[in-house]
């Protein structure tokens, strides 16, 4: 019976070409856009993870409040030991401590004194025990213009433009002028070892990396850490995780009352970020409704105008005696055939078209010359596993529905009518 | 009727004649605080959210645009020096081996965690030179009767537009002082005390800073020891002085 109806659509292109056309151009759209989407939120979401936020992020509660600030008066003390026992606790988060600071970044002359000065955001990082996790979390090498990593004690990383407007070369020593974590002036005195390009404007303008170690001590920040971030090891931020790993730290280590007490927020309770992580787990199911209802409705028109150019053949058929209920059901199963091999194309072409995007991404990064948030400049796509099935579905899906409600007009046809139509 | 009016005028006129000069008070307060020049010894300590830190001080001025301070206490400070001359100041840290200027906005920032600004220590000029003052009241301030002065700065680029002083009136030394922004909020307290009388003039052993937008119970400024119009070699006051 398929086999006579797929001949059936292959001998009559008119029947099946639109339909074919149609489902598959909507799977794809819905395949590549799914992709593209997942990608944009899943790389903001996972670059703020990265650079700011973590999977979630440990501050003490008075930090907390103003961390846009990097208040690092109110840093987490006896960070050796807390760092070892959360470890213990949440093993399915991998913590790591970070310092963020602000400050001047000081070029002397050979005087010694003051020859260029601006302003800077530091992160202070582990990049000298032999663990490269916060290295490669970072994309430092990757993101590496000129010189090298940190390999000793007071060597540290400058963004490239940065360098260049403060006319630093590697080798060259800078001063940063900043606070210490009691407020008193910090001076400490690095050596340039390489620059970097995050691709990121609000990265890019006056970054400053430094091994924590360094950072620690410019600060007097000994045992000290402004925040722990922690990363699952799942490889990426899951909410539910999160907010669980939060809810539990929460129960043990915060109290209401004790502004250093040790808060733990997930990164949707951080930086606005929980309306992306929101907007992006609901997306997918506002998607496929939007399909749904927008292939179903194309669908049902080509379903009304297939059936029109079909009337004299349903009318042909009804009066040799077949059954109504028995060419609906055809009429059902040659929309489905059509409905599974458009899905399939478009998934298939939806796929590859993601594919490409996930290798080489669009730079947008001309359009956010001076957009201040931290995105990347090249958005890529992201082909998850919903993504080989997430358009095929509702493909099949739509084009039946299309055809159920335009065949309906079969039931409306009078058998007694039939031969004067036929006649004419 | 009349004569009601003449008996309130000249109430209002004998109560406002009650009221000192402003500015005479301001010459007065200038006489006991400022001098050709000073050395002194003095104990910062600085009482944050969390902890309560000490930093010893010697300093070394000379009218109102010269002055230089060394760090003797914690260890971690020692050897750091700053220099004002005019309207520059010059820091110099003896683990980075540099002198840097504190420029711009780095002067309102906090001297060494404390509640107070490296704008609070390069302003020295005398009172009677930045402020009109008018005398608002008296109130008595740690048994003390005090004139209420109010100042209105009238140079231009000054770190407080308006100041508040409860001043000891048989002393001549303010006992109280509220600083305000050109805005109109309140930026610090000070409150000074333990006045001694020394070389013939009245000077604040104790002063307790208040920065009003910062957390934390204040600052207190001990003056530990005090010369005034001693002899000060003119090197003490260049930038070569720094790296010594």
């Amino acid at each position: 019976m398929i086999r006579f109806l797929f001949k059936g659509l292959l001998r009559d292109r008119h029947r099946s070409l639109i339909p074919f056309i149609v489902t598959a151009t909507g799977v794809m759209l819905t395949v590549v856009f799914h992709s593209w989407i997942t990608g944009v939120l899943g790389n903001s979401i996972e670059f703020n993870a990265r650079f700011a936020a973590g999977h979630v992020k440990i501050m003490t509660s008075a930090y907390s409040k103003n961390a846009a600030q990097t208040p690092n008066d109110l840093a987490i003390l006896g960070t050796d030991t807390l760092t070892r026992i959360i470890s213990e606790q949440f093993p399915e988060m991998e913590f790591s401590e970070r310092i963020y600071f602000a400050g001047l970044v000081d070029v002397p002359d050979l005087s010694g004194e003051t020859r260029a000065q601006g302003p800077s955001m530091g992160i202070g990082i582990d990049m000298l025990s032999g663990n490269q996790a916060e290295i490669e979390r970072l994309n430092i090498p990757s993101s590496l213009k000129s010189g090298s990593l940190p390999q000793q004690r007071r060597e540290a990383l400058l963004s490239r433009t940065f360098a260049e407007k403060l006319g630093l070369h590697i080798g060259d020593t800078l001063t940063l002028v900043s606070s210490t974590m009691f407020g008193e002036l910090a001076l400490y005195n690095f050596t340039l070892c390489g620059t970097i390009e995050f691709g990121t404007t609000a990265l890019d303008r006056g970054t400053l990396i430094a091994d924590i170690t360094d950072v620690r001590d410019a600060l007097n920040m000994a045992d000290a850490t402004g925040e722990i971030l922690g990363f699952s090891r799942i490889g990426h931020y899951n909410n539910e995780e999160a907010t669980n790993i939060a809810s539990r730290f929460n129960k043990s280590y915060y109290s209401e009352k004790d502004d250093f007490s040790l808060l733990m927020k997930s990164l949707a309770e951080q930086n606005n970020m929980g309306f992306l992580v929101e907007y992006s787990s609901k997306l997918k199911g506002i998607l496929v409704f939007v399909f749904i209802v927008a292939m179903s409705l194309i669908l049902w028109n080509a379903g009304l105008l297939g059936g029109l150019r079909r009337y004299g053949e349903f009318g042909m058929r009804l009066a040799i005696g077949e059954e109504k209920g028995h060419v609906y059901r055809t009429t059902l199963m040659e929309s489905l055939i059509i409905g599974f091999l458009g899905s399939m194309a478009g998934t298939i072409i939806g796929l590859a078209i993601s594919f490409y995007l996930q290798t080489y991404g669009i730079d947008l990064g001309p359009m956010m010359k001076n957009a201040s948030i931290m995105m990347p400049q090249v958005f890529r796509a992201r082909i998850t596993p919903e993504a080989w099935y997430i358009g095929f579905i509702p493909g099949v899906l739509s084009s039946l529905f299309g055809t159920m409600i335009a065949g309906i007009g079969i039931y409306k046809r009078q058998t007694a009518q039939l031969f004067k139509e036929l006649e004419s | 009727m009349k004569k009601l009016i003449l008996l309130l005028l000249t109430g209002f006129s004998t109560l406002y004649a009650q009221l000192p000069d402003g500015k005479q008070i301001l010459d007065k307060i200038d006489q006991n605080l400022s001098s050709e020049n000073r050395v002194f010894s003095s104990s910062m300590i600085i009482h944050g959210r969390r902890t309560t830190h000490t930093i010893r001080l010697k300093t070394w001025t000379a009218g109102e645009n010269k002055s230089f301070t060394e760090y003797l206490f914690p260890v971690r400070e020692q050897g750091t020096k700053m220099l004002k001359l005019e309207e520059q100041l010059w820091i110099y840290s003896p683990s980075t081996d540099r002198i840097i200027q504190i420029t711009g906005h780095m002067l309102r920032q906090s001297v060494m965690g404390s509640d107070l600004s490296y704008e609070d220590l390069m302003e020295d000029k005398k009172l009677t030179d930045q402020y009109i003052a008018k005398v608002t009241g008296s109130e008595i301030v740690d048994g003390h009767n005090c004139w209420i002065i109010q100042l209105t700065a009238f140079v231009p680029e000054i770190a407080y537009q308006e100041q508040k002083l409860w001043v000891d009136q048989e002393r001549n030394i303010p006992l109280r002082e509220e600083m305000f922004a050109k805005s109109g909020t309140l930026l610090k307290k000070t409150e000074l005390s333990d006045v001694q009388r020394i070389n013939g003039r009245w000077y604040p052993k104790k002063i307790v800073f208040k920065d009003m937008l910062k957390e934390g119970s204040g600052t207190e400024f001990l003056i530990e020891e005090i010369e005034f119009n001693v002899p000060i070699a003119d090197y003490i006051f260049s930038k070569a002085s720094l790296k010594k």
